[in-house]
């Protein structure tokens, strides 16, 4: 009988991991996490069949962009937290894939996150973003190019010095 | 059909590593790539971003899910509700007949107004604690704000004064409600503390100011010839919650429902 909410409820760290990497902040990641459950939740009567997880991705990356569109206005800062001392080699990794998102346009974000972390399929994504399955295939291209130069950026050691 | 003379595109090696490429071209791509060193690199620094990607996020996937995202408490966000002294002190204040409901007491089945309680509460804790977009049409532009939810509504929206509580009106927005759009009025005192005044047309015809709680807000609710109100804030001071409650009240049955 609650099969659609023990379905949900299955999804809810997938969830949250995505919109951490989405946001990179804890609060506003689990703030939309929980409004994308509420919505799912209240929303169950429109929810005819097909794929759970994709509608799931779909309310949450649309209540992102929602938030982001309200936000435009205003000037974004990146967060200090991280920069902290003596961090490991796999947090100095962490931080450094953290920041290589930021510097990505939302879109392009999603589609490498949903490919690379959450494994959802060219075409799932296409029908999350509601763009042909080539746009999501150029966004995917152009975040992974982004990401390889803001990583190498990062890393003035590995680069040629004079 | 393994086709190597065709040249291999920058798609297909996204294809490649995201499992998306046909079969019958991943021979051409790995031919590709072994003849192809820069390429073969790309293709391996995408790998390794991914599980960058992995090692930061995982975690996070691991971690338990926090109480707030609990489903049980989203799906049935109703703690407790309490009927008791407090709706019986109101219902001096209420004209009709409150003691009917008080016979009813807990037994009664949660009415269609309980569940608009449950939605406006709903409403209330998802943005009170929103700082920087509490509402849609700030409390500066009233006139436009009571102009638009009136529209809305279908009946008359007039943001109660409630200066005479200490508080101010921030705003409003307009939210889908049980069987109609709701309005959603946000005030706000000098200390930041939040009550939030949410009203929609309802099936109840007119009932007296009931009270429930959850978690750590509280809400008075009643309707008015068919108009739902409900009055919803911190739950720490009752005394507060009904004095608030009372203005709102003695303001909405001036305006009409």
């Amino acid at each position: 009988m609650n099969t659609f909410r023990d379905s949900v409820e299955a999804m809810i760290p997938a969830l949250r991991r995505y919109a951490r990497a989405l946001t990179r902040d804890a609060d506003i990641a689990d703030d939309l996490v929980q409004d994308t459950l509420v919505r799912a939740l209240r929303s169950k009567r429109l929810f005819l069949g097909g794929d759970l997880r994709s509608w799931l991705y779909t309310i949450l990356t649309n209540l992102n962009r929602n938030r982001r569109r309200s936000l435009a206005r205003k000037p974004s800062f990146a967060p200090l937290q991280d920069a902290t001392a003596g961090a490991s080699g796999t947090e100095a990794e962490g931080r450094d894939i953290a920041r290589a998102l930021a510097t990505l346009v939302d879109d392009q974000r999603a589609v490498l996150l949903l490919v690379t972390l959450e494994g959802l399929s060219y075409r799932e994504i296409a029908d999350i973003q509601g763009v042909p399955i080539g746009t999501v295939m150029s966004r995917l291209a152009r975040a992974r190019a982004h990401m390889k130069a803001a990583l190498e950026g990062e890393r003035p050691a590995l680069r040629r010095v004079k | 059909m393994t086709e190597p003379n065709i040249p291999v595109t920058e798609d297909e090696l996204h294809a490649y590593i995201d499992n998306e490429l046909p079969v019958e071209r991943r021979g051409a791509v790995e031919t590709w790539l072994a003849a192809h060193p820069e390429d073969a690199e790309r293709v391996r620094s995408w790998r390794a971003m991914a599980e960058a990607l992995h090692a930061r996020y995982d975690t996070v996937a691991d971690e338990p899910v926090p109480q707030r995202l609990e489903i049980e408490r989203l799906a049935r966000p109703q703690r407790r509700v309490l009927y008791g002294a407090i709706a019986a002190t109101l219902a001096a204040f209420i004209a009709g007949g409150a003691t009917g409901w008080l016979a009813h007491g807990v037994s009664a089945k949660p009415s269609s107004l309980q569940a608009f309680t449950l939605d406006a509460l709903e409403a209330h804790r998802l943005y009170v604690v929103e700082v920087r977009h509490p509402v849609e049409v700030a409390g500066s532009e009233r006139a436009h704000l009571q102009q638009w939810l009136s529209r809305r509504v279908g009946y008359t929206i007039k943001a109660p004064e409630l200066d005479g509580s200490g508080l101010k009106l921030v705003g409003g927005r307009l939210l889908p409600g049980p069987q109609a759009p709701a309005a959603f009025l946000m005030y706000e005192s000098p200390t930041g503390e939040r009550f939030t005044l949410y009203t929609s047309r309802a099936a109840a015809p007119t009932t007296q100011m009931r009270y429930v709680t959850r978690a750590s807000d509280g809400a008075l609710y009643w309707s008015d010839r068919g108009v739902g109100y409900v009055l919803s804030g911190p739950d720490d001071d009752k005394n507060r919650l009904e004095q608030v409650a009372r203005a709102v009240y003695d303001q909405t049955e001036k305006s009409g429902g």
